[in-house]
């Protein structure tokens, strides 16, 4: 299939389509509202459903309503809308429905400003609502990778029945870039009738399914976390996804990055090689489960002085670099916040002061 | 002779946790009843709340979803639009519904989701332990209006009949009550009635149940059924408060 031009935002909702997804819904805010102007025109012609929530409060839970029916649902939202949505998350968590979430990250706190951040990592990947869990957060560094994992996120959703959640950013989400939907990433649903809440007819059977979070005795309760810690075992072990940047040969930093801050990064390191300055970079693409090894491995490389975690937040990402590297060599923090994203000239002569100091 | 009277289908054979005297019983009942006659089981599915119904989901024999605090109704809308096919009802309690989840059941009925609500109205909040809720009657005692309900601090009781009725969306929306046999009777017409517009897809449907609560407003159940007679029942008026037709 030719490569098309689109807006990040209108990709990531076609990508929902192609993956099958064909129940979205939303509440507008800035800068992912084209994801639902975009499928309002789009939902129609493949006899999907479009509803415009009156919150994201109450978005949330149409999506925990769809999902626990077994059927592929997805919204899309910025950070405060995705604070509003926490509640959900946890409750979709606990009753274990799969459910893709699409946070298009502006600036906080609070209103904050609406130019790309990074600024929900905690939330994403330490839980943003109450109690014990987790989501797999994928964070793509453009349109095509943006495309693919709204994709992959509805089968891995269902591979361990519970929320996935892609964090992008306001550049991804508003950057036109060439994109393909490749046919090969849509895998058909998995049949959900041992727990789904679709009819027991629908599934022929007598036995009624019950969708809850709620386990009043204790020890039933601490079964029902152990299962969930044992899906988020599995993500570590099965869905770890990394790449890394310029780490064949020796160098003498690590930069950790990921998203629009790692386009940057690599732009910064090409400039670097090119005036003799080796630096590797690992850049996370789930944040949740962490590439912990490959981090660790990559900071270990002989020759590597400093870890570096560039973030467009003020050091959330470098409290996991910090983590897994385990002392093998200093890590640090740089970043930009508020919608500045720093420059490679910015990156470069922060890793050459780094590395004179 | 044959049977005369048996326990509807649609009820389990699992033992309540309601309090003595409670109208939960006779509202879960009803419910089933309708669901038996309409021969609907199959492709239903409830909604319990967060209140004294948490675990309506053990009551009942057909699918069920548990949601959180007042969000019933945006549930029961992601799965009536993802499928149209089932049958949905929302249970909940007059905290559920009249405080937390204004928002939700308002913009829901606005909507015109094609689902149903039965909304317990016992006037104070029964599973955290007698709070006052907003449909709790002026100067009617609660664990947090010790010296009764202020209305100068906390307002005047919502109706959501009322409210919900002036909605220019079509809906039907009818009150009745649990007190007397010969309310329990047109209380299950209107839930009937509620369930039968869900099937023909023609409009959001709520069924509001004046009910008691003797353990938290410290009566006995034949006091409770007394006082909500005389005192609920006139503010909170029964019949129909709109229809499609």
């Amino acid at each position: 299939m030719a490569k098309v031009l689109m807006k990040g935002n209108e990709a990531i909702g076609e990508a929902a389509i192609r993956a099958g997804c064909l129940n979205y819904f939303a509440y507008p805010i800035t800068p992912q509202s084209e994801v639902a102007e975009y499928l309002v025109k789009r939902m129609p012609e493949v006899n999907g459903v479009f509803v415009q929530g009156e919150s994201e409060v109450a978005v949330g839970y149409m999506i925990f309503g769809a999902a626990a029916c077994g059927e592929r649902v997805m919204t899309t939202s910025s950070s405060p809308g995705v604070s509003l949505m926490s509640e959900a998350i946890s409750y979709i968590a606990g009753a274990r429905c799969p459910a893709v979430f699409v946070n298009i990250m502006r600036g906080g706190p609070g209103l904050g400003g609406i130019l790309p951040s990074q600024g929900d990592y905690f939330q994403a990947t330490k839980g943003g609502g109450h109690g014990d869990y987790h989501m797999l957060v994928m964070a793509p560094d453009g349109v095509q990778e943006a495309v693919e994992m709204t994709m992959q996120a509805f089968p891995l959703a269902e591979k361990y029945r519970g929320p996935v959640m892609i964090m992008g950013d306001g550049m991804i989400g508003q950057m036109m870039e060439p994109v393909e939907f490749p046919e090969d990433l849509y895998v058909a649903p998995t049949n959900k009738d041992d727990w789904a809440t679709n009819g027991m007819d629908t599934r022929k059977s007598d036995t009624k399914n019950i969708v809850k979070s709620l386990y009043l005795d204790p020890k039933v309760l601490n079964d029902h976390n152990l299962l969930l810690k044992s899906q988020y075992d599995r993500m570590k072990k099965e869905d770890v996804r990394f790449e890394n940047y310029n780490t064949d040969g020796d160098y003498d930093a690590l930069i950790v990055s990921y998203g629009t801050m790692s386009r940057v990064c690599k732009t910064a390191i090409d400039e670097m090689k090119a005036q003799g300055l080796e630096i590797g970079m690992v850049r996370p693409q789930t944040l949740f489960p962490f590439p912990e090894q490959a981090i660790h491995d990559a900071a270990s490389k002989k020759g590597c002085k400093v870890v570096v975690s560039i973030e467009m937040s003020m050091g959330q990402m470098v409290e996991d670099v910090e983590r897994v590297v385990k002392g093998k060599v200093p890590v640090q923090w740089y970043g930009q916040c508020g919608g500045e994203i720093p420059t490679p000239e910015e990156v470069i002569e922060h890793i050459k002061s780094l590395l004179n100091s | 002779m044959g049977k005369t009277f048996s326990k509807p289908e649609a009820l389990s054979d699992a033992h309540t946790h309601y309090c003595p005297g409670c109208t939960h019983g006779i509202a879960h009942r009803l419910v089933a009843e309708v669901i038996d006659e309409l021969g609907i089981r199959g492709r239903t599915v409830g909604i319990a709340p967060v209140g004294c119904a948490v675990m309506a989901y053990n009551y009942f024999t057909c699918d069920f979803q548990e949601a959180a605090h007042g969000r019933a109704p945006a549930m029961a809308t992601g799965m009536k639009r993802v499928r149209p096919d089932l049958m949905v009802f929302t249970y909940q309690g007059d905290g559920d519904l009249a405080s937390i989840g204004m928002g939700e059941i308002v913009h829901a009925a606005n909507r015109g989701e094609k689902f149903t609500t039965i909304f317990i109205n016992n006037a104070i909040y029964g599973m955290t332990g007698g709070q006052m809720a907003p449909t709790t009657m002026p100067g009617q005692r609660a664990t947090t209006a010790p010296m009764g309900r202020d209305v100068e601090q906390t307002g005047m009781p919502i109706r959501m009949c009322e409210l919900l009725s002036s909605l220019a969306t079509p809906g039907y929306i009818e009150r009745q009550t649990l007190l007397k046999p010969k309310y329990i009777n047109k209380a299950k017409k209107a839930i009937k009635r509620a369930f039968e517009y869900q099937e023909a897809k023609k409009c959001f449907s709520f069924v509001e149940l004046v009910s008691t609560c003797p353990t938290n407003w410290g009566m006995t159940p034949q006091d409770s059924l007394k006082w909500a007679e005389e005192t609920l029942l006139p503010y909170y008026p029964l019949g129909e408060f709109k229809s499609p037709e």
